[in-house]
């Protein structure tokens, strides 16, 4: 038995399966999968620019007989779901696994979106996993399901599965050797026009049919009492598990579309009463109830977020539990304490950007990635984030009903490849004049340090011809292209304003700098606050967690720099106006 | 008999490594283990849960509730005054001393709340607050005082000393093998010490 990540058991299954082609884009909670299968000799793995190009890789492999595998972020489905609705009515050839992960709770995510829905939406069947064993087996399976059944299959995921370890049988990696399948050229079943797709739909509608019937990956115990009846999936199993032990029933659905409908109403008949604990939508409950069978749900949970055995618990026993009613004392007396929000970190070169921005007081339209931060205190320049890409197309929205306000969009290297670029088009086709700051920082960074098509190396570590943002940009149609560095604050202010104030047309600045986490930035021995300091604070705007108002004395406020946190980028000496900053 | 230690901390200080360490000692009794992560946005400097579990018996949720935690192990004062709502009736709470500000303090907005250590020794919790900085440099690097307050957690959990060490071996690289065997070794003679 090994102790695995959630993630790391579903690249073992797809290497236990023989899965030949992996494309993913990275995403919180689903990117270690990715990266756990680059490890796996046998398997091709790559980063794609998007999901929706990733998700079209993997039907491409599969098409050619190759079992094909594609992970992303619940968010990253929605990209996806256009190749998703019609793979769902060609079928595969040899088995492609699709596996989405949910983020309940939000823990990295601008929204908390059920990709239940999906399944039923797209029609083809999702499995969902509850712990890392599970995880390994599920995937193996689902390449099983999707070749018997002529389907992609959904493999489901959430944070806490994704990011729980748990004990994994058989760590010896025995890969199943799975042949590369014959191609046939079928237009019937792989060109989805009008003709074709008719006669396709018939089949996935008797698909469905079919695999409602399929039970396999259900498990049911009954307890003694049969009093409580719990119907649940995934993550939620574990928490109703534990909170309920032995006491109630369970019908623990491994498969959550298509349903099973006579599983269900034989479960419902055999206890007295039955409880649907599921996060997020009323998915199953919706079903249940749609079959005339009573149960109840989200009149007792909440659709918020994430549940635990405690919530569970109180719901369903009214919080008798002496643990509980008996916690330490002043658990719920302690003093309210300053907050702890995710911060940029030491060294980072967004700050450099923003503190120009700033300066500046513009609008800004923001987009997915570490520098989403930029809109929390102290830096607060951020006006808008809504989804990858989004800056770009905001900016030009907005520029279309006013020119009074200054706006520029703020978009990462990754990102802007991911659906940026298509705004990008978008502003110069329609005459826009938005003015685009890509912050090239040389890595996918939020994610924990992916590789992307700017990077010039591949997730397998082979070395590319990078992308050159700025020649794809000037392509593009914008005249306007420059470099500039973030951490010389008065260039990258000039430009900022220049590009915003003069200029009638789109214009892209790239901010280039590399991510401080990355080997290629060397930390020094760290900055210091010498005597000159007036406490001004003008250093506190940049964001550095570093940086505090704690050196005075005796009422006199004055900076300091904590020497365990920083990291020696020196920005902070380029903005204090009186020197007042050393390199120790 | 179900053993939930939660680790708090600063994003970047090192909780995964510890919990992993915890996973891989606990394995090597046979126990079902779960450990649980996060990852993404809140790594970057802000507050870090890491919950371990380990049974002789089935482990189900990966989550330790409030009110549930056997033990509480804590990197920096605040987190551990904020996680203290974790900790069960008579759980004990290890904590490193450090204090590492977070950006409402930075920024003046907040004050960071003084004598943490003794509020929560006078709400009747049993504490123990470490220096964890000094005998992580003294081994090597700043980075081990998870490992410090690791090796002070592993003198009430009743594993061998060997037990520990196998579980370092295979959980940290090679390279810093040593390092953190010593950071272990400084953590666990403090509170045996103390014992």
């Amino acid at each position: 038995m090994v102790l695995m990540l959630g993630n790391e058991a579903v690249a073992q299954g797809a290497y236990e399966a023989g899965a030949a082609v992996a494309s993913s884009y990275p995403g919180t909670p689903s990117t270690e999968i990715t990266e756990a299968l680059a490890r796996y000799t046998g398997i091709y793995s790559e980063w794609a620019p998007n999901e929706k190009v990733a998700v079209e890789t993997a039907i491409g492999a599969s098409v050619a007989g190759g079992r094909a595998f594609s992970a992303m972020k619940h968010v990253g489905l929605n990209v996806a779901a256009d190749p998703l609705f019609t793979v769902s009515y060609t079928g595969v050839n040899a088995g492609l696994v699709i596996c989405v992960a949910d983020d309940q709770g939000m823990h990295s995510s601008q929204n908390e979106q059920d990709s239940r829905h999906y399944a039923r939406a797209a029609k083809v069947p999702m499995l969902e996993p509850s712990d890392s064993e599970e995880c390994r087996v599920f995937t193996k399976k689902a390449y099983e399901l999707s070749e018997e059944y002529d389907t992609p299959v959904l493999l489901r995921l959430s944070t806490r599965v994704s990011h729980s370890r748990s004990l994994v049988s058989g760590g010896g990696a025995e890969r199943t050797a799975v042949a590369i399948k014959p191609y046939v050229k079928n237009p019937g079943k792989y060109v989805m026009m009008p003709a074709m797709a008719r006669g396709r739909h018939v089949f996935v509608e008797e698909r469905t049919r079919r695999l409602r019937g399929y039970s396999e990956l259900n498990t049911v115990t009954y307890s003694e009492d049969r009093k409580i009846g719990i119907i649940s999936s995934g993550i939620a199993y574990q928490y109703a598990r534990e909170a309920l032990g032995d006491g109630a029933s369970y019908l623990k659905l491994g498969m959550v579309w298509p349903l099973p409908d006579d599983l269900l109403r034989e479960f419902a008949a055999n206890v007295e009463e039955c409880v649907v604990i599921e996060e997020l939508d009323p998915f199953i409950e919706e079903h249940c109830k749609s079959l005339g069978i009573p149960v109840k749900g989200k009149d007792m949970f909440s659709p918020l977020g994430e549940y635990s055995a405690n919530a569970i618990e109180k719901a369903l026993l009214g919080g008798r539990d002496a643990a509980l009613s008996a916690r330490p004392p002043g658990t719920h007396t302690q003093a309210a304490m300053p907050s702890r929000p995710p911060v940029l970190c030491p060294g980072c070169p967004h700050k450099g950007v923003f503190y120009a921005i700033k300066r500046l007081g513009l609008a800004v339209c923001g987009d997915i990635g570490c520098y989403t931060l930029g809109a929390l205190p102290p830096i607060q320049a951020m006006d808008t984030c809504v989804c990858m890409g989004a800056s770009i197309g905001m900016a030009h929205g907005m520029g279309k009903v006013r020119k009074d306000l200054k706006t520029v969009a703020v978009i990462g290297d990754s990102t802007f490849l991911h659906s940026g670029v298509t705004g990008l088009i978008n502003v110069t086709y329609n005459k826009g004049a938005a003015t685009v700051i890509i912050l090239d920082n040389s890595i996918t960074g939020m994610t924990g340090h992916q590789q992307n098509p700017a990077t010039g190396t591949t997730l397998m570590g082979e070395k590319v011809p990078p992308v050159d943002l700025q020649k794809l940009c000037e392509a593009i149609g914008v005249r306007r292209v420059f470099v500039a560095d973030p951490f010389d604050p008065d260039a990258m202010t000039k430009a900022i304003k220049r590009e915003t104030e003069a200029a009638d047309e789109p214009s892209v600045i790239i901010a280039r700098r590399p991510c401080a986490l990355l080997p290629v930035f060397k930390p020094s021995k760290g900055q210091r606050i010498t005597d000159k300091c007036k406490g001004c604070g003008m250093c506190l705007k940049i964001g550095c967690p570093a940086i505090s108002k704690t050196g005075g004395q005796n009422g006199v406020d004055l900076m300091a720099i904590d020497p365990q946190i920083c990291v020696g980028c020196g920005f902070c000496q380029k903005v204090c106006k009186f020197g007042a900053i050393s390199a120790l | 008999m179900t053993k939930s230690i939660l680790i708090s901390g600063v994003g970047g200080q090192g909780t995964l490594l510890a919990s992993r360490i915890l996973g891989a000692v606990a394995i090597g009794r046979g126990f079902d283990v779960k450990v649980s992560e996060v990852h993404g946005m809140s790594q970057r400097g802000g507050s870090v849960l890491t919950y371990v579990k380990y049974s002789d018996i089935a482990v189900y949720s990966p989550i330790i509730d409030e009110g549930r935690a056997d033990y509480l192990l804590a990197f920096e004062l605040l987190e551990a005054y904020r996680s203290l709502k974790y900790l069960k009736p008579g759980g004990k709470m290890l904590t490193s001393r450090q204090q590492i500000n977070p950006m409402p303090v930075i920024t003046g907005a907040e004050t960071y709340p003084p004598s943490i250590e003794e509020q929560i020794a006078n709400l009747g919790v049993d504490i123990t607050a470490l220096d964890a900085l000094q005998p992580a440099l003294e081994a090597g690097s700043a980075k081990t005082v998870n490992v410090v307050l690791l090796g002070a957690l592993s003198g009430f959990l009743g594993f061998s000393e060997a037990e520990w060490r196998n579980a370092i071996q295979a959980t940290v690289k090679p390279q810093f093998a040593e390092i953190n065997r010593k950071a272990f070794e400084a953590g666990r003679a403090s509170v045996i010490n103390i014992l």
